[in-house]
């Protein structure tokens, strides 16, 4: 991973045009896309791209831990269930009239349900990341998994919230002035919101804490003998990257109009890191291109057979014991170097 | 007397626990490999004995299939996937053993369907027997039990006794020391897998009249068994076996008493969901209470 990361970061200066070109294509093609696929028919797509763009979301925000910090998380979707309850939880107070703990109201406004959902996602990964990032390694693997499974566990038990079944919102939350039932309206309110979370990560990539960060995945050691503690700066990168799949839960539990304990399940942590992998870890774009790439595959095979885990799987396994890079360093070997 | 009994179901489950994670200390502490497919590995086993079992009506026989099974499984895996993971980093091992586990899964849907088989005990073993006045226990258990313990036993000694042990230890403490004193690494690697696997598939086989046998059975208990494992400390075979009795103690009294004393201060249904999560909670909160105190497991040396 050093070596690569080292030879993005020489050979990524001189093709930089061509990068933000490409950007910039891709951005137009995403914002066309609602109307390009009405006139062609296939009104369906949209929901697919916003699940991309959902994803995505979630992809994004364990990469900043996964690629750029080093931290192999095996425990993400703990944090995209959480949020995706949150807003559950909080739509199911509204409609029931009823206080959650006999202390907070529920609500149906987006503006108020997806900051809390961050904020409620946030916590929790600081509580798990506290606990966590005491052990390092294959411990850290394990231990983040365990984490997970926990709240899966709490979430099946929760008979109140449906239990097992999930719990299911009658409506999508609301916003001002915006139909968010209708598709089109919500795909464009993901893509702010990947748009958002991808200026955030770049920032964050770019700023001396993203250095901090990146040098602490190479080697922890030497940042320590600079004078950087590594356990504060790995603890905030755990809750920024929580938060962030707390805010794709809480946009998946209003896509879906449900939230259930799946959405936890440890397969969900390996897919979100499939997308990252897939995409290339460590790379701005890749997890989005990574989850892009995941979920048309499903889509794909599962129209194709009933059986699409073997094909899918077998796909998963010759990416990752013969590719090096993901999709990323794949683009990357056919833009030209010098613009 | 119901306490003594969930005492031992507990032991029970924690020796099926110490079989699984015993093989994946071994694993991670001498190939420096996660192997995600070890609770396929007992799937396996489970499905050989089960199949078995219903052929012939042998217990004897039912037990070398599901050895067997697994075996053949492990040394498939190994070379066909494992071995390329060895100098790869953690997230690559991950990432693979995951994309097996599908692969797996969704084979044994295709061949055995999706309903789960129920192995009938060996009549010899079918019956209770009376340990104490009014503690009755099913032999089988007992002879799980027995069987484990005997396991434990052998391990210990092999790997504290023998030159094959010898060189385990040594690998789980230096993997390159090793390789640099001229041991044939690659037949150590070996060794150490196939005996995870025989492992993996004894407790398979054993588990078989006692539970379902179903796809994704692998993953229930692999989890456990990792959390096991940090709890021991990786590496540690005495650490994975005090590990895990504590692990299916815990979880199981949680799980037989914990819905009865919510059930005194909430309404019955929702007791016993919320008991039932709680419970499968219950080691979880353990490790974490272990990490907080001993960062490395229970039975490694703190650095």
């Amino acid at each position: 991973m050093t070596s690569e990361a080292l030879h993005a970061s020489t050979a990524a200066k001189p093709s930089m045009g061509w990068r933000w070109l490409l950007a910039a294509i891709v951005a137009a093609l995403l914002v066309a896309l609602p109307f390009a696929v009405r006139s062609f028919g296939y009104e369906s797509f949209t929901g697919l791209a916003t699940q991309v763009l959902i994803y995505g979301i979630a992809a994004l925000s364990l990469n900043l831990i996964l690629g750029y910090g080093g931290m192999v998380s095996f425990g993400h979707a703990a944090f995209f269930g959480v949020g995706a309850y949150a807003v559950g939880i909080l739509y199911y107070h509204m409609a029931d009239d009823s206080l959650f703990l006999g202390l907070v109201p529920g609500t149906d406004a987006m503006l108020i349900t997806l900051p809390a959902a961050m904020i409620v996602a946030g916590l929790v990964a600081a509580i798990i990341g506290g606990f966590s990032l005491r052990t390092g390694g294959v411990q850290f693997i394990m231990i983040t998994l365990a984490f997970a499974q926990m709240l899966f566990f709490l979430f099946v038990s929760l008979d109140t919230y449906g239990g097992d079944d999930g719990l299911i919102m009658r409506r999508r939350d609301v916003l001002p002035f915006l139909d968010t039932r209708d598709p089109t309206t919500f795909y464009y309110l993901c893509l702010a919101a990947a748009a958002l979370w991808l200026g955030v990560t770049y920032c964050l990539v770019r700023s001396r804490f993203g250095f901090v960060l990146n040098g602490m995945r190479q080697n922890e050691n030497r940042m320590a003998a600079m004078g950087y503690a590594p356990y504060p700066y790995k603890l905030v990168a755990f809750v920024i990257a929580g938060m962030g799949a707390g805010l794709a839960g809480a946009l998946m539990a209003n896509y879906l109009r449900f939230a259930s304990p799946d959405m936890l399940h440890w397969t969900k942590s390996g897919e979100l890191m499939m997308m990252v992998i897939l995409g290339g870890a460590g790379t701005l774009f890749g997890p989005l291109l990574g989850a892009a790439a995941l979920v048309i595959l499903e889509a794909v095979l599962t129209a194709y057979t009933e059986n699409w885990q073997l094909p899918l799987g077998i796909i998963l396994l010759a990416i990752v014991l013969f590719s090096h890079g993901g999709i990323v360093a794949l683009v990357r070997r056919f833009l030209p170097d010098k613009p | 007397m119901l306490v003594l009994e969930q005492i031992l179901n507990g032991i029970q489950f924690g020796i099926a626990l110490f079989l699984m994670s015993a093989g994946l200390t071994l694993i991670f502490g001498i190939m420096g490999v996660i192997n995600l497919t070890h609770g396929s590995l007992y799937m396996v086993g489970a499905y050989a004995a089960a199949i078995v079992a219903a052929k012939t009506g042998s217990a004897l026989l039912a037990l070398l299939a599901g050895l067997a099974g697994a075996a053949v499984a492990g040394v498939v895996i190994e070379a066909l996937v494992i071995r390329r993971l060895y100098a790869r980093d953690h997230l690559d091992q991950v990432l693979a053993t995951f994309a097996l586990i599908l692969i797996i899964n969704q084979t044994a849907t295709m061949l055995f369907g999706r309903q789960p088989l129920f192995v009938a005990m060996p009549p010899a073993l079918s019956h209770s027997v009376t340990l104490l006045p009014g503690l009755v226990y099913p032999v089988y258990r007992l002879v799980v039990i027995g069987v484990g313990l005997l396991v434990a036993i052998g391990l210990a000694l092999l790997i504290n006794r023998t030159r094959i042990g010898m060189l385990v230890r040594a690998g789980a403490t230096s993997r390159e020391m090793v390789r640099a004193l001229g041991v044939d690494i690659r037949l150590l690697y070996t060794v150490v897998f196939g005996l995870g696997a025989l492992l993996a598939g004894l407790a398979g086989a054993m588990a078989g009249p006692i539970i379902a046998v179903q796809v994704g059975m692998g993953e229930q208990i692999l989890i456990l068994a990792f959390v096991v494992v940090v709890i021991g400390g990786v590496g540690s075979v005495r650490g994975a076996f005090y590990g895990a009795l504590l692990a299916g103690l815990i979880d199981t009294l949680l799980r037989a008493f914990l819905p009865g004393l919510l059930r005194q201060v909430m309404t019955g249904s929702g007791a016993d969901a919320l008991g039932a999560g709680l419970s499968s909670m219950g080691v979880y909160l353990l490790m974490a209470i272990v990490l907080l105190l001993r960062p490395k497991g229970l039975f490694v040396k703190q650095s």
